[in-house]
């Protein structure tokens, strides 16, 4: 009885879940795996279309001689790169005519033209001129000629299902210069951004833990850089920058703070001379990993403030009994409740920021030293129009994730143990 | 020790003021008045002195009467030096410096020779510098947004710091960029693509996650503890690294360009949260509710529609909240898979103005804010929900 209850319960859970499996595998999954197929191939943005076997039809009266016609087609391949095989052709005509001149490939029968043109390579172009009689003295009418559409068919490979591969994008991408630096770029946003996200959040949770007049509105008020869409902000972000016209640099220039304008968001170095050192910074990069961290602290904060509230009120009375100050009750009470907190924030902010793409593409661009990992999958992928480049950078994003997982995981489950 | 509490104290509360009114000075510089100087070393000083004042008052004062004596000497202070300003700007200096001296009104020399006295000081305006720090940095871009776009370009042009909003020139004058923005650039359309398109991703998406958060909570099965990891770990999988493989897939299907693609892409993507926010609050249900429905006589169907929908409608409500902000906020899909205006999303479509022939910044500043200013109000309003929706979800981001 209960062993047929169980199977009950199985095949419910099952059917229960198996839409979203299905819808999840399919968009999420699958993806991801194609992903490997499409970076061991040489694919390129044009080759996404199906190539085609498309024709022209122009219908041409011939000099002196109205009871005949000459109609011309001009076959081509759509395609630049790939051969359509079997194409097959098929054209109507009205009651009263019939050819003259048949190309051998093709047969007319009962008002019905059908060719076997057999196979196209690339870019393969040709003229089939077919000339037309008509047989009962009437005149052929032009307009419904043109009325009827000539249909073609062929067989093409899909360059994304063929069995050619090939190591070249990975090749590239590793061998390419640049990849240094675009590690080593994607790097330094996402620590930065990352840790500057979650020292203002302890900063703003320390301070809204306190009690004060409009407290709440104030919560509200943090979280609104992290609810608003993005394309907003950061177009908002881009006018109070803007070098000629943005807010900022006006300001500056109004009191006196700088001299001429600066381009925060176009220009990628800057010199920066503290105590007789010159330092160069990466300016533009700075800017965004500042708008990064104004946009996702209200999540640390969030997190944090939600830890802070649980710490129990004793440990803080202890504390003052003791005669501990403000800095010790912090570095020694608070600190170390919210720590396990801070390492699983870190580790996820750590994983997102490394995946980062709208940020830094709608603000920069990626130009100015700003081109992290995913801003470079959509330039090869989209600007350059090579698929497979794209994937292979989107491979290499996808083994670092997994290594983050796993540290990740690790964590949490130390600390589960720890619980 | 005494000494340097004192010079603590009044160091770091003249620094405050000085903060607060920079602050002031600087909305009012965008209101288009000349002002071109923050006058730091006179109203530093000042600041100290007075501040020294209240400490020598103290209580022997009524504390009304002090407050406002000295806010009334910091504003005319103010009011010498600075010249040709308007009579509401003295008044917001003299109610800042009133707000200000409130706040510190009840230090007196007892209080600093108290133990750890400059410490607790410290954190005390370490706090009050955070709270107007950080509303003023957060609602800055919110506020240029909103009052960008009731500025034209020819007058930005003029004069790019003044800011300041026409009442004179009537409404549909001062509205004007929003009457554009809808009229000209068809916003009301992609407006009525986002919210189809959102509350479509939040309906498909409960009706996919109910189930199956369901049966992950509750039923035992072959393989539930493998599904209930690898949803996180699906969860943490980005969007970039799907957007090549389905641009392809969907480009060969002739998904792309359509409502039906995007809700596809954004119910799947957000599948993984919802169903992993659900099952955590189901698992919260006493199972004895369950027991007794199936004594009932209900089967699986009945126990979820009439016992647990029921019960879980807060969580069913933060899940829907946080899949509408994300998939109102969602870009980087709608970038990749709509290139023709009519099937733009809002977001889309003010990429599209930003990229496009050099668009007026008003009509980009209203589109910002048609875009935006949904999404706060549902916010505000729900902020409850939202907030434990993106605490449990706020994985992503």
């Amino acid at each position: 009885m209960s062993s047929k209850l169980a199977k009950i319960e199985k095949r419910t859970a099952y059917l229960l879940i198996l839409p979203s499996v299905l819808l999840v595998f399919s968009i999420i999954l699958f993806p991801i795996f194609s992903n490997i197929w499409i970076s061991f191939k040489n694919v390129e943005l044009k080759d996404l279309r199906i190539p085609e076997p498309r024709a022209k039809k122009l219908v041409k009266s011939i000099k002196d001689n109205p009871n005949q016609i000459k109609i011309i087609y001009k076959l081509r391949n759509s395609s630049l790169t790939q051969e359509i095989t079997n194409v097959k052709f098929k054209d109507r005509y009205p009651d009263n005519i019939e050819p003259t001149n048949l190309d051998k490939r093709c047969e007319f029968k009962q008002k019905l033209l059908q060719c076997e043109l057999g196979n196209w390579p690339k870019k393969y172009r040709e003229n089939l001129e077919i000339v037309f009689q008509n047989t009962n003295n009437q005149e052929i009418s032009k307009k419904e000629l043109k009325s009827y559409k000539p249909k073609l068919s062929g067989k093409s490979q899909n360059i994304l299902l063929t069995y050619e591969f090939t190591l070249n994008n990975f090749k590239k991408v590793i061998k390419d210069k640049a990849f240094i630096d675009l590690l080593s770029t994607t790097f330094y946003y996402t620590f930065f951004g990352t840790i500057g996200a979650i020292v203002f959040g302890i900063l703003a949770a320390q301070m809204v833990n306190q009690k004060f007049f409009g407290r709440t509105f104030m919560r509200s008020v943090l979280l609104f850089p992290y609810v608003a869409p993005v394309v907003a902000l950061a177009y908002t972000w881009e006018l109070l920058l803007d070098p000629t016209s943005g807010t900022l640099n006006n300001l500056l220039i109004n009191y006196q703070i700088i001299d001429g304008p600066i381009n925060l968001l176009g220009q990628k170095y800057v010199t920066l001379n503290i105590l007789g050192f010159d330092f160069k910074l990466r300016l533009a990069l700075t800017t965004v990993i500042i708008f990064e961290i104004w946009r996702y602290f209200p999540l640390a904060f969030l997190f944090i403030l939600a830890r802070l509230q649980a710490v129990p009120k004793e440990l803080y009375e202890a504390a003052d009994v003791d005669g501990a100050n403000p800095i010790q009750k912090f570095l020694n009470i608070t600190l170390p409740q919210i720590l396990a907190v801070i390492s699983i924030l870190f580790m996820i902010r750590f994983i997102w920021n490394f995946n980062k793409f709208e940020d830094i593409f709608l603000l920069t661009g990626g130009a100015s030293g700003t081109r992290t990992l995913p801003i470079n999958v959509y330039q090869q992928g989209f600007s350059i129009g090579d698929i497979g480049m794209g994937s292979a950078v989107s491979i290499v994003i996808v083994v670092f994730l997994l290594i983050f997982m796993f540290i990740y995981f690790k964590l949490l489950g130390k600390r589960a143990d720890e619980n | 020790m005494k000494i340097k509490n004192i010079l603590t104290y009044c160091f770091i509360s003249s620094l405050f003021l000085f903060t607060l009114i920079c602050i002031w000075k600087i909305l009012v510089t965008l209101q288009g008045i000349e002002l071109t100087n923050f006058n730091f070393n006179k109203l530093f000083i000042f600041g100290i002195i007075l501040c020294a004042i209240n400490l020598l008052i103290g209580k022997k004062l009524n504390l009304n009467i002090k407050i406002i004596l000295l806010a009334l000497l910091f504003s005319i202070f103010d009011y010498f030096i600075s010249i040709n300003l308007p009579i509401w700007y003295s008044l917001g200096i003299f109610l800042i410096s009133l707000f200000f001296f409130n706040n510190i009104k009840n230090y007196d020399k007892n209080f600093l020779s108290k133990n750890h006295s400059s410490q607790n000081l410290f954190f005390n305006f370490l706090t009050l510098f955070g709270i107007t720090l950080f509303s003023f940095v957060i609602l800055f871009p919110f506020y240029m947004m909103l009052v960008t776009s009731f500025k034209t370009q020819a007058l930005l042009l003029l004069n790019p710091l003044d800011f300041s909003i026409n009442f004179v020139q009537g409404l549909p004058e001062l509205f004007k960029s929003y009457f554009v923005v809808f009229k000209d650039y068809n916003f009301g359309r992609y407006m009525l693509t986002s919210t189809i398109v959102s509350l479509g991703t939040v309906i498909i998406t409960l009706i996919f996650a109910i189930p199956a958060a369901y049966a992950v909570a509750r039923l035992n099965f072959f393989g539930k503890n493998f599904l209930s990891t690898s949803i996180l770990i699906i969860y943490l999988f980005p969007a970039i690294v799907l957007v090549i493989p389905l641009y392809t897939i969907f480009s060969q299907l002739g998904l792309r360009n359509s409502i039906e693609g995007l809700l596809i892409v954004y119910t799947a993507t957000t599948l993984p949260v919802a169903i992993y926010m659900l099952q955590g609050y189901f698992k919260s249900i006493p199972k004895e509710l369950e027991e007794a429905g199936i004594i009932d006589g209900q089967n699986w169907l009945g126990i979820i529609f009439k016992i647990i929908l029921p019960l879980s409608l807060p969580a069913i409500s933060s899940v829907a909240l946080y899949v509408f902000m994300i998939a109102w906020n969602e870009f980087l899909f709608s970038l990749m898979f709509l290139d023709r205006p009519n099937t733009f999303t809002l977001s889309r479509a003010i990429q599209f103005l930003n990229v496009g022939a050099e668009t007026p910044r008003q009509y980009l500043m209203a589109g910002s804010v048609v875009v935006t200013l949904p999404i706060l109000i549902i916010f505000v309003y729900f902020e409850k929900y939202l907030v434990s929706g993106l605490t449990a979800g706020s994985v992503k981001g």
